[in-house]
């Protein structure tokens, strides 16, 4: 009987899930999407940067504190140091010439040197517009790569812009394993990358971590690679668990099943703040402010619309502060225009909107809406002010936010009509033509310094003529506003710079081509444990430092 | 028989011709596409880019041209290449079919094993206080919506308990069957208690019209005791609508459940096929959802075969 008891338990303890997992030296994150490729130039993606940030590195990146720095590279090459030198082109204009210098210890997992035929092959790769590269500009605006020597070379880049030794997105490919598979076809290398076809080939990494197990749609194991030459990472493993829905990734956490939920990828501000009203005890919740501008684009081609007092009227007529402070407990920050405060090019002094109704409505009257009947305003022809108001539908946050706006906005007599679409049709057909006749409600992402040129410049509207290229979905044409953001990715003086982006700004804030919301913040959800995870709030991912995190030892 | 067989072969055939041209239809008409979506959210990615990468994908094409294309290579056993997961669309199916098939296979067999004895009990014992209670728990199945009820299971006997995972397929690292089965236990008794309710309901519906008829009544009269005349005499009868509702379940289940799927991180059918239209995964959708539609297919003409067994006035004889 004895023996049987003996055998049944051990039999259970086999089968059970989580029994062979030790305690602390393994890492389990949900995140809720899965990558659709490992190719890091390939389908821009937030889950697969989040992993490949683990393996990896960029030549750049920006920090937490929202500073670019040198990752794969030794020093970032500038005018003052003499690594970067404006060149005259063939055509006369201006370009520069970059001298990077790659980690002198930086290999692949397979000993295989990172060196700069890695450079030159992902250069050829990023060039040929068969290979299915997602951000080819960046390859278009280089010219040319001179090899140095094994870990120098120098990058001839067609323009001079002022971020003109950022090339976060210049992410190194294996040129001794890649090259024979592109080379076979170009055109099939997309489909052909070993980095889908053998995904846990040490030669593929040289970051910190390498992926060595992965079950496509469920999840991806990472082991620490030994060729790393940074700081040895902590964690003997580091499981990435995909967990589609957001319910099931906050029970799959508390049942032990994970350690932490990233903000990147993890769970909406309500929930997050829905959780740590119940398990805030038990966990370090932190929230970063981010770069994703939460807003409402206006369609200027609407005669009501066109009117700016009645845009500004609509922003005071609303009380954002009170709308984050009542929805969001105050964790995420009101927008006065689409710069966020923590960027450095934000400006103070330019016009902020508080809830005013008192002269909202004064606006409204000379703008000819004096009419009340009903509540709702009427013009002269006996019109009422009714607007549309579009966003994602089963966004469960936005369509809070929506009736949150609707209410305010009726104090003032203006009637709004919530119309919600599915993401697909919202992004891929209203927005994108601009089919929506008043107002769409979305978020913009964005990374430090964006220049908004594709959606603030007038020859960025979106037109059946130019095949819908472009993201100026409001319809935006202020001359001094195009001229602005022309100069200001060329101009290098950081002071008179920031004097461009003032007035850009304070051109945001007079005219209003949208209604600044908020901009959202990333909820991070970790045990307490858990040290060193510094979460970035932008498009860099927190994982670039994962060498960092560690299991607190008391 | 022969030819009744040739000629549902020949219809079938036909059925997926014509579903292959809806789907693919029907997904390209849907607006906006992944390069669209990946475009809205990267600010790096310039017009040109989209462009390009539509080209590359063959988005740009025309939607009956690109139709064509798949069906020329489809007729040469060839269906392509899943843009979603960088693989040919042979080699994805197959784990998530066999996932799927351990899923539903058990909770279909499980629903059946709870139905069929159940409903039959309630039929022989109609407005007893076993009947009230059997139809009460059916009526709460049918009714829970599956997303709660999965919820509620994960955070009774994950989170609390602990004894059971919450999610996934298997435990990152464990490759043993037990470890797959301590896994499959909480979606099984999510889609269990969906599938047993309304089977246990035609099951009694099919019996109680069944025990009404002339022929049992003479059964009974000639002294064959309950048991004979359930298995002898009614069963058999009652099954063929229930079997026309069990055609239909089988067709439905290769299709997966989506829901449960997602609730439980469970890579299945379902979810690959919504995640593939969602993702305007031409190839893929089109597989999975002419796989269902093969399945659907087959399971009818199954059905009406079992018929012609438990009813010998059927016949298909040539």
């Amino acid at each position: 009987m004895r023996r049987l008891s003996a055998v049944l338990l051990l039999t259970l303890a086999l089968g059970l899930p989580g029994s062979a997992r030790a305690a602390k030296d393994e890492l389990v994150i949900g995140i809720t999407q899965f990558p659709s490729t490992f190719n890091p130039n390939i389908d821009a993606m937030a889950a697969k940067s989040y992993i490949l940030s683990m393996a990896q590195r960029p030549f750049t990146a920006y920090d937490a504190k929202w500073q670019l720095i040198c990752m794969l590279c030794t020093e970032l090459p500038t005018l003052e140091n003499g690594k970067a030198v404006i060149e005259k082109q063939d055509d006369g204009s201006d370009g520069i010439a970059l001298t990077y210098t790659i980690q002198p210890d930086a290999t692949w997992g397979d000993s295989a040197p990172v060196t700069t035929d890695d450079v030159l092959f992902t250069y050829e790769v990023g060039r040929h517009p068969d290979s299915g590269v997602s951000n080819a500009e960046l390859y278009r605006r280089i010219t040319a790569i001179d090899r140095v020597d094994a870990k120098t070379f120098v990058m001839h880049v067609d323009r001079v812009t002022f971020d003109y030794n950022a090339i976060n997105d210049f992410k190194l490919l294996p040129a001794h394993l890649e090259r024979p598979v592109f080379e076979a076809d170009p055109a099939a290398y997309r489909a052909r990358t070993r980095f889908d076809t053998d995904t846990t080939n040490p030669g593929l990494y040289f970051g910190p971590y390498r992926i060595t197990e992965v079950s496509t749609g469920a999840f991806v194991v990472l082991e620490p690679n030994p060729t790393w030459w940074g700081d040895k990472p902590f964690f003997r493993r580091i499981v990435v668990k995909v967990i589609e829905n957001t319910a099931a990734l906050q029970a799959n956490l508390l049942a032990g099943g994970l350690d932490m939920i990233p903000g990147e990828l993890g769970l909406t501000i309500n929930q997050a703040l829905a959780f740590e009203k119940r398990h805030g005890r038990d966990y370090q919740i932190a929230y970063k402010p981010g770069l994703v501008y939460e807003h409402i684009d206006l369609n200027l081609d609407n005669p009501i619309l066109a009117d700016r007092r009645v845009r500004r009227a609509l922003i005071m007529g609303l009380d954002r502060q009170a709308l984050c402070q009542q929805l969001f407990e105050g964790r995420q920050a009101v927008a006065d225009t689409s710069v966020n405060p923590l960027d450095w090019v934000y400006s103070q002094d330019v016009p902020k909107y508080h809830e005013d109704l008192a002269a909202a409505g004064a606006l409204l009257d000379q703008a000819g809406w004096s009419d009340l009947r009903g509540g709702v305003r009427h013009n002269a022809q006996g019109q009422p002010l009714r607007l549309e108001l579009m966003t994602t539908a089963g966004d469960r946050t936005r369509e809070l936010v929506e009736q949150v706006l609707q209410n305010q906005w009726r104090r003032l007599g203006i009637d709004i009509r919530i119309r919600n679409e599915p993401a697909r049709v919202f992004f891929g057909d209203t927005v994108a033509k601009r089919k929506f006749s008043a107002m769409a409600m979305f978020a913009w992402i964005s990374a430090p310094e964006n220049v908004p040129r594709t959606v603030l410049h007038s020859d960025q509207i979106p037109t059946a003529a130019n095949g819908w290229a472009g993201q100026n979905d409001t319809g935006f044409k202020n001359p001094e506003m195009d001229q602005l953001l022309d100069a200001i990715e060329r101009e290098l003086d950081r002071t008179k710079r920031k004097a461009m982006w003032r007035r850009l700004q304070e051109i945001y804030a007079e005219e209003l081509p949208a209604l600044p919301l908020y901009f959202r913040s990333e909820a991070h959800i970790w045990p307490l444990w858990l040290e060193g995870v510094v979460p970035t709030g932008h498009q860099d991912a927190s994982t670039l430092w994962v060498e960092h995190w560690r299991a607190a030892t008391s | 028989m022969l030819r009744y067989l040739i000629h549902r072969l020949v219809e079938a055939a036909l059925v997926l011709l014509l579903m292959s041209f809806v789907i693919y239809g029907l997904i390209g008409l849907m607006p906006g596409d992944p390069i669209d979506l990946m475009a809205s959210g990267n600010p790096n990615m310039t017009t040109a880019d989209v462009a390009r990468l539509k080209a590359i994908y063959g988005l740009d094409q025309p939607l009956p041209e690109r139709y064509g294309h798949w069906l020329e290579s489809a007729l040469r056993g060839e269906f392509g290449y899943s843009r979603a997961y960088a693989r040919p669309v042979l080699e994805v199916l197959p784990p998530r079919l066999a996932n799927t098939c351990l899923l539903m296979g058990v909770s279909f067999v499980l629903a059946l094993v709870i139905a069929l004895p159940a409903g039959i009990l309630a039929a022989l014992r109609p407005r007893s206080w076993l009947d009230y209670g059997l139809n009460l728990l059916a009526f709460a199945g049918i009714s829970m919506p599956s997303f709660w009820l999965a919820l509620l299971l994960i955070l009774l006997f994950s989170v609390e308990l602990g004894w059971l995972p919450a999610s996934g397929v298997q435990t990152v690292g464990v490759d043993s069957f037990g470890d797959r089965l301590t896994h499959l236990v909480l979606p099984v008794l999510t889609l269990t208690a969906l599938t047993a309710g309304s089977l246990l309901r035609f099951v009694r519906s099919a019996m109680l019209e069944t025990l009404r008829q002339d022929y049992i009544r003479t059964a009974r009269a000639k002294g064959l005791g309950p048991l004979g005349v359930v298995l002898g005499h009614a069963l058999r009868n009652a099954m063929i609508p229930v079997v026309t509702v069990l055609a239909l379940y089988f067709g439905a289940l290769f299709s997966g459940a989506l829901i449960v799927e997602t609730m439980f991180a469970y890579l299945g059918m379902g979810k690959l096929i919504y995640d593939s239209i969602m993702g305007n995964d031409f190839n893929l959708a089109l597989v999975g959802l002419l796989f269902a539609t093969l399945l659907t297919l087959a399971s009818n003409l199954g059905a009406d075969l079992i018929y012609a067994w438990l009813d010998p006035r059927i016949s298909y004889a040539d």
